[in-house]
């Protein structure tokens, strides 16, 4: 399993556009935010929580068709899936693999960016925190959206219809705990909310998309 | 080794090929033949475990079967030695990069790639990519191989390689094979017929057979 | 004799006939008396005038947009359980039905909410609900459009609905938490102290039936008409290998 996590990785960065594109367009999409609603501080401090997440959610959607597209053209996941892996298991390291070149970033690039949009000073740790809690569950949601659609030509306006829903309690909850933190709330509860759904679905989604894929080689 | 009895496999919910038995011996080669169509793949898919068979047993120890395709699973961005070392610890077998390194080397130049290694698999032609895809056989240790077409894109010299690989190494270790091909592979080996197996118009077991 | 057998396709068509054809007139039969008892001879409400009477219509397609799915994830896994074709068809045709109802549901809370609330839409929770579960709708839907191999369609969609419904619970409480709300309480609930009174509630309850036939008819006829494709389709793939 870790070879797997290895090669993603190495994939990933030497193919380009793994770490980097998505962090470009996460930048882009808060750049274009005050453009859009007017240069006010105090507007967009308030709007600062929603817009971080919803652009990072974004952001880990764009490169969500990539996880499973490539290895089903070239044959891999053939090969994987006669290999001694079980399926559930390359599941999980897909996800991480995700997470890792798209999550992980975002979360770090997050309080730059929250800067540009004078987010409430309170509020960077609980932005931190919700992405690093929140972030693997769009990860391993939208693993499960990639497997769904992994045999069509088109996937990818299909994947974003599939998996947008699915992602509606995670932005909840992240944007809510970071809007709490800058209200000076008390966010632990949406934050052990979040944690709860990225358990949740590491525990369980892995299932349903070996199940998936296997529907999908055959 | 290999022991297929009865199988019926179907490709697009129709059954294709019905009754299929025979039996592969450890050390022996089964050469698939039969016209276009005909079903081979969709036999060598559904022995490999990749899809499910409508009827019948297939029986071989258990996580021994590999399966190998015209898409050799290769990464442009990796290079042949990495390609081969992440299918290598994959199946769990000795890693190539620490221990065994002769290992890998043996296979590298088995299949004339010695001085390719360190190119990506995104440079490599044709021919090359498949001799690469067939390396990856000698690397992960499986006994049970089930290969789909393996000469395409590959010239005479290597072609006689890999049945040189296949017998010197494969089968005299205790491996067995079924080959789809249409071409001599120069091996003793014996050949099925698919064409009796032809499933008849209006063989039962599809999945839409409720709806007739 | 299990009452599996009724599943075969065939017999499905034999014995749905009859019954969706009794369930239409049932159903226009309910809608009919349910309606026009409602809107004509029951009593404005004190406080919101004759606005109420949109009750009718807004709180039992709300119902069924709920039950549709209900419905579909019940078949799904008799599908997946049992591998019955049928079972797979009837959540295919339930689906667009459903869809239709939730709409139904959020564009009569609209006109309802106008007066109401002084708003079309608000984000409330429930009516966000609502919106969410249109969009699992459209996704499930999509889904089984894009997967040209009916068993494949099948078995990915079953899967969708599985996971789908626990996101849809998910969220429902995910909504709550984010915004408590101006829509009222349940109009109907065991609990009796809360109910909406008994001049409304009878016809409602009549208007609830109707539109519980109307979907079992739908989804029949809709089940027949996918049975019928699929059958052009298995007629048609002999056909083109002989």
């Amino acid at each position: 399993m870790i070879a797997l996590l290895r090669r993603d990785l190495r994939l990933a960065v030497r193919a380009g556009g793994g770490f980097g594109l998505g962090l470009a367009f996460f930048l882009i999409v808060v750049v274009l935010v005050p453009f859009g609603v007017g240069p006010e501080t105090e507007l967009l401090s308030r709007i600062a929580p929603g817009i971080l997440w919803v652009a990072s959610l974004l952001a880990a959607l764009l490169s969500l068709d990539r996880i499973f597209a490539l290895d089903f053209e070239d044959g891999s996941l053939v090969l994987l899936a006669t290999s001694p892996l079980p399926m559930e298991g390359v599941a999980l390291i897909k996800a991480t693999a995700h997470w890792i070149t798209t999550g992980l970033p975002l979360t770090i690039a997050a309080p730059v960016l929250g800067f540009l949009l004078s987010l409430a000073p309170e509020a960077y740790l609980y932005l931190l925190l919700s992405l690093l809690l929140g972030t693997p569950a769009l990860s391993m949601i939208g693993t499960f959206g990639a497997a769904l659609t992994v045999g069509l030509r088109r996937g990818g306006l299909l994947l974003s219809l599939l998996v947008l829903p699915l992602y509606v309690p995670t932005l909840i909850f992240g944007a809510e705990a970071v809007r709490r933190g800058a209200d000076g709330l008390d966010p632990t509860g949406a934050l052990m909310l979040l944690g709860g759904i990225t358990a949740g679905t590491f525990a369980l989604l892995p299932f349903a998309t070996a199940a998936v894929l296997r529907i999908n080689l055959r | 080794m290999l022991r297929v009895t009865g199988l019926t496999c179907a490709r697009g919910g129709l059954p294709v090929l019905s009754n299929v038995s025979f039996t592969v011996p450890a050390g022996e080669v089964l050469i698939l033949r039969g016209a276009n169509g005909i079903g081979k793949t969709t036999l060598l898919r559904t022995l490999a475990g990749l899809q499910p068979s409508l009827d019948g047993a297939v029986e071989y120890p258990e996580d021994e079967g590999a399966y190998a395709s015209h898409a050799d699973g290769i990464k442009a961005a990796l290079t042949v030695t990495e390609n081969l070392a992440f299918w290598a610890d994959v199946h769990g077998a000795a890693n190539p990069r620490s221990d065994s390194n002769a290992g890998l080397e043996t296979v590298l130049s088995t299949f004339d790639l010695s001085d390719l290694r360190d190119r990506t698999g995104g440079t490599l032609s044709a021919g090359q990519k498949r001799r690469l895809g067939l390396a990856r056989l000698g690397v992960i240790g499986r006994k049970v191989l089930f290969l789909d077409e393996p000469t395409v894109s590959l010239d005479g010299f290597s072609v006689k390689r890999f049945a040189d690989w296949l017998r010197d190494q494969h089968l005299a270790h205790g491996g067995c094979a079924v080959i789809a091909t249409h071409i001599d592979l120069g091996l003793a080996a014996p050949e099925l017929d698919l064409t009796p197996f032809k499933a008849a118009l209006d063989a039962g077991g599809g999945s839409d057979e409720a709806f007739l | 004799m299990s009452i599996w057998e009724y599943a075969n396709p065939t017999k499905f068509m034999g014995w749905t006939a009859p019954v969706m054809r009794a369930a239409f007139w049932l159903a226009a039969l309910c809608l009919a008396v349910g309606l026009i008892w409602g809107f004509f001879f029951t009593p404005d409400d004190f406080r919101q005038g004759s606005t109420v009477k949109i009750i009718y219509l807004h709180v039992p397609a709300a119902l069924m947009a709920i039950n549709a799915w209900i419905m579909m994830l019940a078949a799904s896994l008799i599908w997946v359980v049992r591998r019955h074709h049928v079972s797979a068809l009837a959540a295919r045709a339930a689906a667009p039905v459903g869809l239709v109802m939730t709409l139904i549901a959020l564009f009569t809370g609209g006109i309802w909410g106008q007066p109401m609330w002084g708003t079309y839409w608000a984000w409330d929770p429930r009516l966000t609900s609502f919106l969410i579960l249109f969009l699992f709708y459209l996704g499930y839907i999509a889904l089984w459009e894009a997967i040209e191999d009916p068993d494949t369609a099948a078995d990915l969609t079953s899967v969708l609905c599985m996971v789908g419904s626990v996101f849809a619970i998910l969220s429902r409480y995910a909504v709550n938490f984010w915004n408590q709300g101006l829509h009222q309480g349940a109009s109907l609930s065991l609990d009796k102290e809360e109910n909406v009174a008994d001049v409304f509630w009878i016809p409602l309850l009549v208007c609830i039936a109707g539109f519980v036939l109307l979907f079992i008819a739908l989804v029949l006829m809709r089940t027949r008409t996918e049975i019928r494709a699929r059958r052009m389709r298995a007629l048609q793939a002999r056909a083109q290998r002989a």
